[in-house]
This record gives structure tokens, C-alpha cells and sequence, in this order.
């Protein structure tokens, strides 16, 4: 089943168009790859799809739907920035998730607090980036949403943390799930993709299948990213 | 756990991890092998790409899956002795191309085939 499909999206903010005509499809069960520099849109898009923000003009489909609160059950933002009330305990954050949203499994809160190695009792003011952004993570993964947006997850965190997220991605990998990860870095990641979006100043140039590019082009989505960006 | 060419496509590289496996009688006839979901996380890829080598092993008929307890290495026909077989004509191309690469003929490659399996002692 379709999952996400977008025709002639656009965003403006004030004068400038952050997202121009873009069309996409995406399936159900297929993690996604949202690349692209800082500024090429792909915040914006992801905003647009968590019903966070409205379009200028064009159309965008989540499950069917036009997003809003009936699509907000059913997907997981996560943001680049940070959300978490920072005086919160961990275990907190948890309670916190669970009181908001109805498909919050505490048994998969647990599982994952442990696999991303996360001390409950631990204040949110001090947790390092890394564990920071392995909380906001594990908190999205940990709902049963079947549409998972990720933005930047492995942006400015320690090799180990980004590691860590990687593998949490994954483990919560379910096939009636679709994920959406936005990131510019790509070579360590790339492995993770079914399907990969380039953008470039609001613009879809080039879009599909991650092994099909890579036969096609006897290139690393890595390298195709860095000589199209160049 | 094999080391990726990125700029290949990955379940190639699983299949081809799976075959030299068979080959070396690292996984046996009948074995099963792991879920998708066991070993996209030790590779650390995406479960699909995992699903897509098995199906790629099976259309060759290395490996099967029974529905419902996942995907096991074939017992016949002799997987190992024909992966082998396939493996080492893979070796031999790579070597000829190399030695033509090298501006060498083949005549040159058998000789230094020859001499290298010498100097080793095989009498075989």
C-alpha cells in the first residue's frame, strides 16, 4: 500500500520556496533515505508529512489522508531539534510518551531503553548528545506507528551513539512500517536504504531504489551523493 | 561477517558471503539460515536487501524456504561441490584478466602457475 505520496509539493516561507513541485511515492515496509545539504528542503518535507506545517501549494497523502490529527496517531516525528523537557528523568520521558500517545508500547519502551543503553533514573539535563538523541529516538520506536520520520538522527553524534541508532532502526524494523530518515551523511548509513531521495533547493532530482542506483551506476549512494552535490 | 563494496549492490554480496560459506563447509547442506531480521542486524543492513539475497539464493537453487521456518542450504544438487566448482572458476577468470591486465599473455600465466604450485612441493 502506498504510504506517502506527494503531487507538485510545495512550501513557501516568505519569498522562498523550500519545497518546489515535488512528486514521490512511497510503499509501505520501505525505509527511505531523505538526502540532501542543509537547506535543500528535507526538514521542510518531513514537517509537511507530520502535519506540523501546511502546504503552499500541490498535495500531500499520509496513509491516505491529508495529515492531521487522524495521520498524527499513526506517525512518529522525530525532530533534529530537542524536544525533551530537559528536567525530566528518562524514565519520565517514557510516562510522557505513553500519556500521549495511545499506541505506546511500554514493553518495547523498555526493550529498547535497554538496548540503547539508557539509564532510567537519569536526568535529561544530563544526558550527552548522543544519549540525548538515542532517548528521542527509542521513544519514537517504541510506538507502534506505522510511518517513523526521522530527522537528522545521525547528525553531530559520536560514532558509537550513531551505531547504536543504526542498529535501533533496524530492530524496530516491521514490515506494515515505513521509515523516512533524513540525513547528509551518507556513506556510513547507506546500508539501512531500500529506496533514496536526493534533494537539492526544494527540487526532487533524483529518486530510487538504492541496489538498483548502485548496479546502474557501479557507485555507492555515498559517492553518486558527493558528485552530484559537489 | 564480510566487508561491503558499497558501490556494488549489497545482496550480491550477501549471496556471494552465503556461497563462499557452502563452499568452505561453514554452513552445511540442510543448514538453516538466520532470519531476515537476525541478520540484517549483523550486517547491519535493511531486512528487504537480506530477503532480497535469499530470494536470489533460492532462484539458484542453493538455498529453499519452507513456509512458516525460514530458509535452509539446499542438500541437492551437491550445493558445496558445484559452489566450489563456481567459486574457483571465478578465481581462475580473475587471475587471467589480471595476468592480461598486467600485459602478460596466458601462456606466461600458466607458467607462473606452474612454478608458484612447484614451489610449493604439491605433487598434485
Amino acid at each position: 500500500m502506498t504510504v506517502v505520496e506527494a503531487v507538485n509539493l510545495s512550501k513557501r516561507y516568505g519569498r522562498t520556496w523550500a519545497l518546489r513541485g515535488v512528486n514521490l511515492v512511497i510503499e509501505e515496509g520501505m525505509v527511505v533515505g531523505l538526502l540532501g545539504p542543509n537547506g535543500s528542503g528535507k526538514s521542510t518535507f518531513l514537517r509537511l508529512l507530520a502535519g506540523l506545517s501546511h502546504p503552499s501549494g500541490g498535495e500531500v497523502k499520509v496513509l491516505g489522508e491529508r495529515p492531521g490529527l487522524a495521520t498524527k496517531k499513526q506517525v512518529a516525528f522525530v525532530p533534529e531539534i530537542d524536544h525533551l523537557y530537559r528536567w525530566m528523568r528518562v524514565r519520565d520521558t517514557l510516562d510522557f510518551q505513553a500519556g500521549f500517545y495511545a499506541d505506546f508500547d511500554p514493553a518495547r519502551g523498555e526493550e529498547l531503553l535497554t538496548f540503547m543503553n539508557l539509564d532510567p533514573g537519569a536526568r535529561v539535563y544530563n544526558l550527552s548528545k548522543g544519549q540525548r538523541a538515542r532517548l528521542k529516538l527509542m521513544l519514537a520506536l517504541a510506538r507502534q506507528a506505522r510511518l517513523v520520520l526521522l530527522d537528522e538522527p545521525f547528525s553531530g553524534i559520536d560514532p558509537p551513539s550513531r551505531e547504536r541508532i543504526l542498529q535501533g532502526i533496524l530492530m524496530a524494523y516491521r514490515q506494515d512500517r515505513t521509515v523516512i530518515i533524513s540525513t547528509h551523511l551518507v556513506g556510513e548509513v547507506e546500508k539501512l536504504f531500500d529506496q533514496v531521495v536526493f534533494l537539492s533547493q526544494g527540487e526532487v532530482f533524483l529518486a530510487g531504489e538504492a541496489e538498483s542506483l548502485r548496479a546502474e551506476r557501479g557507485k555507492s549512494i555515498d559517492e553518486i551523493f558527493r558528485e552530484e552535490y559537489r | 561477517m564480510p566487508h561491503f563494496d558499497e558501490s556494488r549492490p549489497i545482496y550480491l554480496q550477501i549471496v556471494d558471503w552465503i556461497c563462499r560459506r557452502v563452499a568452505r563447509g561453514e554452513l552445511a547442506p540442510g543448514a538453516r539460515l538466520p532470519s531476515l531480521r537476525d541478520l540484517a542486524q549483523e550486517l547491519a543492513v535493511n531486512p528487504n536487501t537480506v530477503q532480497h539475497a535469499y530470494q536470489e539464493l533460492e532462484r539458484q537453487g542453493i538455498a529453499f524456504t519452507k513456509r512458516g521456518q525460514g530458509t535452509f542450504i539446499s542438500e541437492s544438487p551437491d550445493p558445496v561441490g558445484s559452489l566450489r566448482q563456481r567459486l574457483a572458476e571465478q578465481a581462475a577468470e580473475a587471475y587471467l584478466k589480471e595476468i592480461a591486465n598486467l600485459g602478460l599473455s596466458f601462456r606466461e600465466g600458466l607458467d607462473l602457475l606452474a612454478e608458484k604450485i612447484k614451489e610449493r612441493g604439491v605433487s598434485n
